[in-house]
C-alpha cells in the first residue's frame, strides 16, 4: 500500500509533480491556499498509486516523502 | 518501507528558487550523491554569485561563497590547502560561462581534482532575465527583446565541448532535470563527478541544462517542454570527455 506525505505548505504549486504522475493522480487543489499563498498539490486516490516516486523525483522542493 | 525521502545532506531550509525551478532538482541531486558516498562531514561546497549564491542555506555540508565566477579559483585554493576534503562548486551560466570563463578554463587546463555542478538555464535568472553567453539564437530576454541576434551578439557558448578540447579535463558530461529519465541521468553522472575527486582522477564538470521559468516567460510546465524543444537540440546530452575510459579502452 503506497502512502504519500506532503510537506504542504512548502508546496510552490508548480505542477511538474502532476505532470510527472504516470497514473495522473495528482492534482492542484484549486480551493485550497497554503502558507506561501499557492494552491497545494493533493493526492486524488492512493489506492490506484504504484509508490514510483516520480513525483517526488521531479519536486523542485523536496516536499513529497513516498512510502510503501 | 520509505521508497523517497529528502536526502541528509540537504537541510530543512524551504529553498527560495522560483516555483518550478529546476535548481531544486539539481541541490537534491547533489545531496543524494554526498549521501550515498558519505561524504557530508567531508565536503566543502563553493557557492557562486547567482540565484544559488545562497546555497550555503541548503547544503548541509561546509560551505564558502566565491566572488563572481571565482568559485574554481577558490576551490582550487581549498583542495591544495586540504586534500583530504571533497570540494564541489555550484555556478549558474551567467558565473561560470562569463565572468568565470577564464578561472573554469585555467581550472581544467590544470586538471584540478575538484568537481563543478554547472547549471546552465540560458538567461541571467537572479538579476532580472538578461541575455547570457549561453542563450539561443533568436531567444528573446531583457536585453535582446526583438531575440538574440548573432551579428552583433555572438553565438552561444558550448562549455563542455569547448573545454574537452583541453588535455587537462577529466571527466565532462552534459545532462538535463527536465524528465524523470533525464533526472535519473543526472544523478549518476552527479555521483560519477564526486567518485572521481575521491579516487583523484581529477577535473570533472557536469553541465546540467536546467529551466528558469520567470524569466523566460513560461509555465514550469511549458518550460520543460521548451528544454526538449530547443535547449537540447542546441546543447546535446551526454559524455564530452572521459580521459579514464578512454585509457582504458586503449
Amino acid at each position: 500500500m503506497a502512502k504519500l506525505t506532503f510537506k504542504t505548505d512548502l508546496c510552490k504549486g508548480c505542477g511538474l509533480c502532476v505532470k510527472a504522475c504516470p497514473k495522473n493522480l495528482l492534482v492542484l487543489a484549486k480551493d485550497k491556499i497554503n502558507q506561501k499563498g499557492y494552491h497545494p498539490v493533493e493526492m486524488t486516490d492512493e489506492s490506484k498509486c504504484i509508490a514510483c516516486a516520480f513525483c517526488a523525483t521531479m519536486c523542485p522542493d523536496c516536499i513529497i516523502t513516498v512510502e510503501k | 518501507m520509505i521508497v523517497f525521502d529528502k536526502p541528509k545532506s540537504l537541510t530543512d531550509a524551504p529553498l527560495h528558487y522560483c516555483p518550478g525551478c529546476t535548481h531544486g532538482i539539481i541541490h537534491r541531486l547533489v545531496a543524494e550523491a554526498m549521501d550515498e558516498l558519505g561524504i557530508e562531514g567531508q565536503s566543502i561546497g563553493v557557492a557562486p554569485v547567482g540565484c544559488a549564491v545562497m546555497a550555503y542555506n541548503y547544503f548541509a555540508c561546509d560551505m564558502v561563497q566565491a566572488a563572481h565566477g571565482r568559485a574554481p579559483a577558490v576551490a582550487t585554493g581549498l583542495k591544495r590547502a586540504d586534500p583530504s576534503k571533497i570540494i564541489f562548486t555550484y555556478q549558474g551560466d551567467g558565473d561560470l560561462a562569463s565572468i568565470g570563463t577564464a578561472e573554469t578554463v585555467h581550472a581544467a587546463a590544470r586538471n584540478e581534482n575538484i568537481t563543478i555542478i554547472f547549471v546552465n538555464n540560458a538567461i541571467y535568472g537572479m538579476t532580472g532575465g538578461q541575455m547570457a553567453p549561453t542563450s539561443l539564437p533568436g531567444q528573446v530576454t531583457q536585453t535582446s527583446p526583438y531575440g538574440r541576434d548573432t551579428a552583433t551578439q555572438g553565438f552561444p557558448i558550448r562549455m563542455c565541448e569547448m573545454l574537452a578540447q583541453l588535455d587537462g579535463a577529466s571527466y565532462l558530461e552534459r545532462v538535463a532535470v527536465n524528465n524523470v529519465k533525464n533526472v535519473k541521468n543526472a544523478k549518476k553522472a552527479i555521483k560519477k563527478a564526486f567518485q572521481n575527486q575521491i579516487e583523484g582522477k581529477g577535473f570533472s564538470l557536469i553541465e546540467v541544462v536546467s529551466t528558469c521559468p520567470t524569466n523566460w516567460g513560461m509555465t514550469p510546465e511549458k518550460a520543460l517542454e521548451w528544454v526538449d524543444e530547443k535547449m537540447i537540440p542546441y546543447y546535446p546530452l551526454g559524455v564530452y570527455k572521459d580521459k579514464y575510459a578512454e585509457e582504458a579502452a586503449k
